[in-house]
């Protein structure tokens, strides 16, 4: 598959060049057809939200409503915080206008007024880059009124973030544009009919939104031919850890997770054997070395695999990684990521944390291990947003997978005293 | 106090809103920006400026972590430390930092011009280890890299 995301184009983040290579011809396509038949499109490619959660994104759009005294916004997720994540950042710094005609395409299709683009504090480099990339675009007409002479108005305004994991969850990312602390909302009622200002809106991420003017110019059945048919297109799959050549490769969804590791990171330093992946950025399960075979980058085939393509962010471990310091580490950034709303969460994640270190310290005995599962199974479930439920199942499938490495740390203590079943 | 750019800023970000609260980050940002941190004055001179109640300001600064609630060295040294960069021996560039600026992680240097701390996630795993010092990345980090950069900062 030629590159459809990131072509190799010098210089494709200059509107000129990207111009010449037929961009925003597919914005007006788009313009040409009826809004509905926009949504149509994008719906029966099978497009899946990159963003973690692979929700379909042609089905989002129609949650929005069509007659509404309101005005509807369009937010785009940008907030990249996700360990293990880092490919928006690549959009932004080499096809930014890629994501501009697609966010104008959705707010079309959708009927949005005001598109946001939230983009992490952090990447101020990539914001500057993106905010040209907008001025241009505004400049050459593709953004603001009557946009390419027809009816349809809309602006996009970039937002910047403040150093806050959460903000990545899209009721806090609304909150956040609200200037309010960035708190997870109550879901329902759902962004769609209660989001921005109380106002119908979609939250899509950078990705995700980048793929629908491939899908207007390759049409949904070519488009939905690409890769997994149930999780079909192009994917940025990044790769970190223990390889030779990390990075961010454009493939088809449905590449065996081996042939990424070996073919396009290079393999794994010293030829030595892999451990553990982490699939999908760190709040995706765990999986041994052994059980990667065949399994393909896809949501099918990771969730098969006992765990979820996330947001494509895979982190390769190999043979000599202390696992236990890497679960602590993870839990440590839950632990600090907490908003605070939800007791679950915010005090569990530093229960676990706090019996973590004490099996990196070697002070751990297998009551703690017992502990440690069943604080994160009374997370998962019990919290407002996913950030809970991203905190238990690194845990979870770490003491399923990888037990004996626990058990090897406990120290061998006395029979633990039996506990006292408490009737409510 | 906001530079007349600033507030000509503000006041242009305002109208991409349904309530100016929502520039609070950014009027936080350029406060920053202009003073090094966010002090009480600061956040009080902003929730003037958009309308909002101070303790609503005092709350976004404490919940955001990339607003300094303290004076911090020239030069704001965040090594992430998170899991990519982990095993890409983020150790010891983070000790390494240490020995050589003589301080440890949340400290200053006395003269004023290092801060250093540990951060989450910078979402460059792939070229990890990696720093931030102010607004710019430092990627695929090892002790002699970590010797330039800092030396030229001086």
């Amino acid at each position: 598959m030629d590159p459809l995301l990131l072509p190799p184009i010098p210089d494709l983040h200059r509107i000129e060049v990207y111009e010449a290579r037929g961009g925003y011809e597919m914005l007006r396509k788009a313009l040409g057809m009826k809004p509905d038949d926009v949504t149509e499109e994008v719906k029966k490619s099978n497009l899946r939200g990159r963003g973690g959660a692979c929700f379909p994104t042609g089905l989002k759009w129609t949650f929005m409503p069509k007659k509404t005294d309101k005005p509807k916004y369009l937010c785009v997720n940008g907030d990249e915080s996700e360990p293990g994540t880092f490919k928006d950042r690549q959009i932004f710094e080499r096809n930014p206008h890629l994501m501009i005609e697609g966010t104008i395409i959705a707010a079309y299709a959708m009927g949005a007024s005001t598109c946001y683009l939230y983009i992490r504090g952090e990447y101020k480099k990539w914001i500057e880059m993106v905010q040209k990339a907008v001025d241009d675009a505004y400049a050459h007409g593709f953004i603001g009124e009557n946009i390419l002479g027809s009816s349809f108005s809309t602006q996009l305004y970039i937002h910047r973030g403040a150093g806050a994991y959460i903000c990545g969850e899209e009721s806090s990312l609304m909150n956040s544009i609200e200037g309010e602390r960035g708190y997870p909302r109550v879901k329902p009622p759902f962004p769609a009919q209660f989001g921005l200002w109380g106002c119908p809106t979609t939250i899509n991420n950078v990705e995700t939104i980048a793929n629908v003017p491939i899908i207007i110019r390759l049409g949904w059945e070519a488009y939905g031919n690409i890769g997994h048919p149930k999780h079909p297109g192009p994917l940025l799959v990044g790769v970190s850890g223990h390889v030779n050549a990390p990075g961010v490769f454009e493939l088809p969804t449905g590449v065996p997770l081996t042939e990424i590791i070996q073919k396009y990171a290079g393999g794994v330093p010293g030829g030595k054997k892999i451990k553990a992946v982490i699939p999908g950025g760190s709040s995706t399960m765990i999986l041994r070395g052994d059980q990667i075979q065949g399994v393909t980058m896809d949501a099918e085939g990771l969730k098969a695999a006992g765990s979820s393509v996330g947001t494509a962010g895979m982190i390769v471990m190999d043979e000599d990684t202390d696992l236990i310091r890497v679960i602590t580490r993870i839990t440590a950034f839950y632990h600090h990521e907490s908003c605070g709303q939800c007791t679950p969460c915010r005090e569990g994640t530093g229960w676990m944390h706090k019996i973590l270190n004490r099996f990196v310290a070697g002070d751990a005995t297998m009551t703690d291990l017992d502990l440690l599962l069943d604080v994160a199974n009374n997370i998962e479930g019990n919290t407002i947003c996913a950030l809970g439920d991203a905190a238990a199942w690194p845990v979870q499938s770490m003491i399923k997978r990888f037990r004996d490495e626990f058990e090897q740390r406990a120290k061998k203590s006395p029979a633990a005293p039996a506990l006292v079943a408490v009737q409510a | 106090m906001l530079s007349d750019q600033h507030l000509k800023e503000i006041e242009e970000l305002k109208r991409r809103y349904q309530h100016p609260q929502s520039v609070v980050l950014a009027a936080l940002w350029m406060w920053q920006d202009e003073h090094g941190w966010v002090s009480g004055e600061g956040m009080k001179y902003i929730a003037g400026l958009l309308g909002i109640p101070i303790h609503h300001v005092y709350g976004v600064v404490s919940f955001y972590t990339m607003f300094n609630r303290a004076p911090v060295g020239k030069h704001k040294i965040e090594v992430c430390t998170n899991v990519s960069c982990m095993l890409r021996n983020s150790d010891q560039i983070l000790k390494h930092i240490q020995d050589r600026l003589h301080i440890g992680v949340g400290q200053s240097t006395p003269d004023g011009k290092f801060t250093l701390v540990e951060t989450e996630c910078l979402g460059s795993c792939g070229t990890a280890p990696v720093m931030q010092i102010g607004d710019q990345y430092y990627e695929q980090l090892d002790d002699a890299r970590v010797d330039k950069i800092l030396s030229e900062l001086r």
